[in-house]
């Protein structure tokens, strides 16, 4: 039967039918053949680029140092599970086996927000997250943390790096997003390298920081919670102050670190 | 048309390069350029993705329907984009971060889709994988020359070893921060077309309009 449908002249329409679908079939076989069998190394190239990216964000490891020895360095950091709803270490869950994704989608673990309060456009909030912690002897001199939310396109993912005084930023570093290459550019390290220093909270304890439009006025005294916006990226810009606001606000660690000032107090 | 395999595979690079000649990929050539490892591995994977789609296009060319033949190649070319890129997530995962849209967008190059055409649907199997293989080794030479010109004055580095010692490292060299933007590589592409068409005179192509002066006989 297939003899005799190659055998018919090409503009035969079930020729035409034949060919679009044999062509389809072993294609899509190639390419899910291809997935399949990659899956595992991408897998684990990705959780070594994840491991990477929270070590850099915690200052342990230069984003240049191709040759380091992440699974080594990762152990020492000191993994804990944050329960947003309390504010406290939920020690009774295993760190290491947590699986963050998990906790994001399971109905059991995370509450769906409504319209008003999903500043961030993350739809689902988990109700625990894990966080990473540098000690210096018994304090710790910083805390990493993962916050996400929606730009214009994607979500954007990143770790966001706090200084013992729970409140200055240390370093960040946005590893996951889908904007616009070469205009959303928020993984830009110059971009990244002027949030070091800046502040989360005002006096009052309200999350402040933000990405303005155009520069930050260093004269201006609320300089200390603002960003340079991105030009030809407004939209990202503003996805990453909502994201902001919705992680340093009342859903996201505010308790937690407003505890952890007090107890550092 | 001679097809002798030396010509189909060496004329690509020079004589009729897909990029300087045939002004094809220039989307590509102008994004990615930045640094010559980036350079390095669109071509790789640019080259691969032609080799074979020329070859499978021609495999099947005498079943080929005439009706919907764009839409078979360009299915073709799509599936070898995706396995080529899936790879690079898999053996060189930054590498597929930095280049993120641009492995994909391979498919709307119109060098892969032009050889499948032009070439592959009228020529034996091997004969297409070599043509498919010049043309990617052309559109390369293009890149690797641009992506060095522009690492080497856009940052002083080639493949990240430091050539000329940047001024913020404590070094000498001013960079040239404008070699780091896509319309450097306009300016540098086009400097090479000129030079190229003043060496080779051949590949000047004739005007298309000729302005005629017309002298006007009414008094203005």
């Amino acid at each position: 039967m297939i003899r005799g449908l190659l055998n018919l002249p090409n503009d035969d329409s079930r020729k035409i039918i034949f060919v679009a679908v044999t062509l389809c079939l072993v294609c899509s076989l190639m390419v899910s053949t291809a997935a399949v069998l990659l899956a595992p190394i991408q897998a684990a190239e990705k959780q070594e680029s994840l491991r990477r990216n929270v070590l850099i964000t915690a200052g342990l490891l230069d984003a240049d140092d191709e040759d380091a020895n992440v699974a080594q360095l990762f152990m020492q950091m000191e993994a804990q599970i944050v329960d947003l709803d309390t504010g406290e270490f939920a020690s009774n869950i295993n760190a290491l086996s947590f699986d963050p994704v998990r906790a994001r989608r399971d109905p059991a673990l995370s509450d769906e927000l409504d319209e008003d309060a999903d500043v961030a456009g993350i739809d689902r909030r988990e109700r625990y997250i894990r966080v990473y912690i540098v000690r210096d002897g018994e304090k710790i001199s910083r805390l990493v943390l993962p916050i996400r939310g929606r730009g214009l396109w994607s979500t954007l993912y990143a770790f966001i790096a706090v200084e013992g005084d729970f409140n200055t930023v240390a370093a960040v570093n946005f590893f996951e997003h889908g904007e616009t290459p070469g205009l959303a550019d928020i993984d830009d390290p110059d971009w990244q390298s002027m949030w070091v220093g800046r502040q989360i909270f005002d006096a009052a304890g309200d999350p402040r920081l933000r990405v303005i439009r155009g520069r930050v006025n260093q004269q201006s005294p609320s300089a200390i919670n603002e960003l340079d916006g991105i030009s030809g990226a407004t939209l990202t810009g503003n996805g990453v102050s909502n994201l902001l606001a919705f992680w340093f606000g009342d859903m996201g660690y505010r308790t937690f670190l407003s505890n952890l000032r007090t107890q550092g107090a | 048309m001679d097809s002798s395999p030396k010509k189909v595979l060496l004329d690509p690079l020079v004589d009729n390069n897909p990029v300087t000649l045939q002004v094809l990929g220039i989307c590509s050539a102008l994004a990615v350029t930045t640094n010559v490892l980036n350079s390095l591995i669109m071509s790789a994977a640019l080259t691969v993705v032609c080799i074979f789609s020329n070859g499978a296009v021609s495999a099947i060319r005498r079943h080929i329907p005439g009706s919907i033949r764009i839409i078979v190649q360009m299915t073709i070319i799509a599936s070898l984009v995706i396995v080529v890129d899936q790879l690079l997530k898999a053996f060189a995962f930054e590498a597929s971060r930095t280049l993120s849209v641009f492995i994909g967008l391979i498919i709307t190059n119109c060098i892969v889709l032009g050889r499948a055409e032009a070439f592959a649907s009228k020529n034996p199997v091997g004969l297409s994988m070599l043509d498919g293989l010049g043309n990617g080794l052309g559109y390369s030479l293009v890149l690797i020359i641009v992506g060095a010109v522009r690492e080497l004055f856009g940052s002083g580095s080639l493949l990240g070893y430091v050539v000329l010692n940047p001024e913020q490292d404590g070094g000498w060299y001013v960079t040239n921060g404008m070699l780091l933007l896509p319309p450097s590589a306009f300016f540098i592409i086009g400097l090479m077309i000129w030079g190229l068409r003043t060496w080779k005179r051949d590949q000047v192509e004739p005007e298309e309009f000729q302005i005629h002066q017309i002298h006007r006989q009414e008094v203005l």
